[in-house]
């Protein structure tokens, strides 16, 4: 078990429904009503256009490697060496992460490959969303 | 700014550069001014504008004994020094005051009272990225690079070479941290740090400082130094998460940066004698040769490698060693400054002959911030 826990998001209100749909088994993203687009970080407005008319909705969970490190220097809660992911979701925002359910090696580890969400529970409040190859 | 209406009088680094174990952040801040200001013939009382970050203006001014009519104390990372140099121009030109002092200082290897300011965890960084393990800039500014890699097939022995290279420009200051010669089988058997990211790939930890002075070029013959006049000038800011950048594969902030100095200055490419572009990792010289302009997307790897930007070559590039080799307080573009002046002086170690052009390019946070300045010799 690594050292320590890891940074422990403080969810704000702009933000609270991204938390509580991670707890919820659910990954939630944005979209203008407006323009339409999905956005990511949460913000109660769309950064394209500046509508306050948005919606939160439920993403699939689905995306693929875009590009990462494998940190090889110990950090509290990781085991190194270990990666620092971003994935780019199937509904166009990228988020950073990390890849479970996957050796930590440049082999395994391929840009492009498909990836789902893995909710990981940290405490009673947050669950993360870290992502694993999808299966089938 | 109107090109060459605005001058850098005094130009100075700390009186060591590395291991300074006798002087905390302010001090740092205060011996690199100091000594621009005997370096330009002047002292506290001649100085009526203070830009600083790291420290505020507030202390800097105190600290210096300094009654300034105009400050400006934007912190965005390594390249608020070249965004202060545009400020003080903006400034300077509509008559806020007379003659700025910009000063930078930082105990990055001592940390003797190093500010180091915490992210909140409820931050969106905090939220959505410090909680995957980043542990600082060797973890979060290298995130792209395997993107681009794949992009434009690049191989981890070009991304190699840019610390090869530069380490040949280090070699020839002899206040550059590490002098030795190396290899790119050097670089790629170092430590791994972040993959792919080797540590000869990463820039040093050192103290330092360093200090500007700029006035009116009218005014420049009052001071005993060779003018560098500002020729164009130009800064942007994208994103404070590296995960939220547009493009992987360049920087937007460097993009609008530099095409605003390029404009501003009304040169073209083939103008530039000497080139800087702030190197904390080795794939910095890369993303800069490409979004400002040198290289079309892809090939600034191989712009390097045929060794363009090497000693000798047609765009001499880092010339004091960069911050891979010559020194890396945390906030380096002051030094990237402080070698543009130099080589307009015609007084740099590694100095480019007869160069008459010199773009200074940085960056601020992991992507976040950018600053480009052009200056010239020539009235």
């Amino acid at each position: 078990m690594p050292e320590g826990q890891r940074a422990r998001p403080q969810p704000t209100p702009e933000t609270m429904h991204f938390w509580e749909g991670t707890k919820a088994g659910e990954l939630r993203l944005q979209r203008c009503n407006s323009c339409r687009k999905v956005y990511f970080p949460p913000r109660p407005f769309c950064p394209h256009c500046a509508s306050r008319e948005v919606s939160v909705f439920r993403a699939s969970g689905k995306g693929r490697l875009y590009s990462y490190v494998i940190h090889h220097r110990p950090v509290p809660g990781f085991t190194p060496p270990y990666a620092i992911a971003v994935v780019e979701l199937d509904e166009g925002p990228r988020m950073m992460t990390n890849i479970v359910d996957c050796p930590e090696t440049p082999e395994a580890l391929q840009l492009d490959m498909p990836l789902e969400v893995a909710f990981e529970k940290m405490d009673d409040e947050i669950t993360l969303p870290l992502f694993r190859p999808a299966k089938g | 700014m109107k090109p060459k209406s605005i001058a850098i009088v005094g130009a100075a680094e700390t009186t060591e550069l590395g291991r300074i174990p006798n002087l905390s952040q302010i001090g740092l801040h205060a011996d690199a001014a100091l000594n621009a200001m005997k370096d330009a013939g002047i002292g506290p009382k001649d100085i009526d504008g203070v830009a600083t970050a790291g420290e505020t203006p507030v202390t800097i001014a105190h600290y210096l004994g300094i009654t300034p009519k105009w400050v400006d104390g934007t912190a965005v990372g390594g390249c608020s020094f070249m965004i202060h140099v545009r400020h003080a121009a903006a400034a300077l030109e509509s008559g806020l005051c007379k003659t700025v002092l910009i000063t930078h200082g930082e105990s990055g290897r001592s940390g003797i009272a190093r500010s180091r300011p915490a992210v909140s965890p409820g931050s969106l960084a905090g939220q959505f990225e410090l909680p995957y393990g980043p542990m600082g800039p060797p973890t979060l500014f290298t995130i792209p690079v395997l993107r681009y890699m794949k992009t434009y097939g690049i191989t981890e022995e070009e991304l190699a070479t840019v610390s090869v290279v530069q380490r040949e420009w280090a070699a020839k200051n002899p206040r550059a941290t590490f002098k030795d010669p190396i290899t790119v089988e050097d670089v790629l058997n170092s430590r791994m740090i972040a993959y792919p990211f080797r540590l000869l790939m990463c820039c040093l930890v050192t103290d330092g400082g360093g200090a500007l002075i700029l006035t009116t070029s009218d005014r420049a013959k009052d001071f005993p130094t060779k003018p560098v006049y500002l020729l164009g000038t130009g800064e942007s800011v994208e994103t404070p998460m590296v995960s939220q950048m547009e493009d992987f594969t360049s920087s937007r902030a460097f993009r609008v940066a530099g095409a605003k100095a390029f404009d501003e200055a009304g040169i073209t490419h083939r103008d530039v004698d000497h080139l800087m572009i702030y190197d904390a990792f080795a794939h910095l010289p890369i993303y800069g040769l490409e979004d400002l302009g040198f290289c079309k997307k892809g090939e600034a790897a191989a712009f390097i490698g045929e060794r363009n930007t090497a000693p000798g070559g047609r765009l001499p590039l880092n010339t004091n060693g960069g911050g891979l080799s010559y020194m890396h307080s945390g906030m380096y573009g002051m030094y990237a400054l402080q070698e543009s002046v130099r080589q307009m002086r015609g007084v740099a170690p590694a100095q480019v002959p007869g160069a008459k052009l010199s773009v200074c390019h940085g960056v601020g946070g992991m992507f976040a911030a950018s600053g480009t300045i052009i200056m010239t010799n020539e009235a």
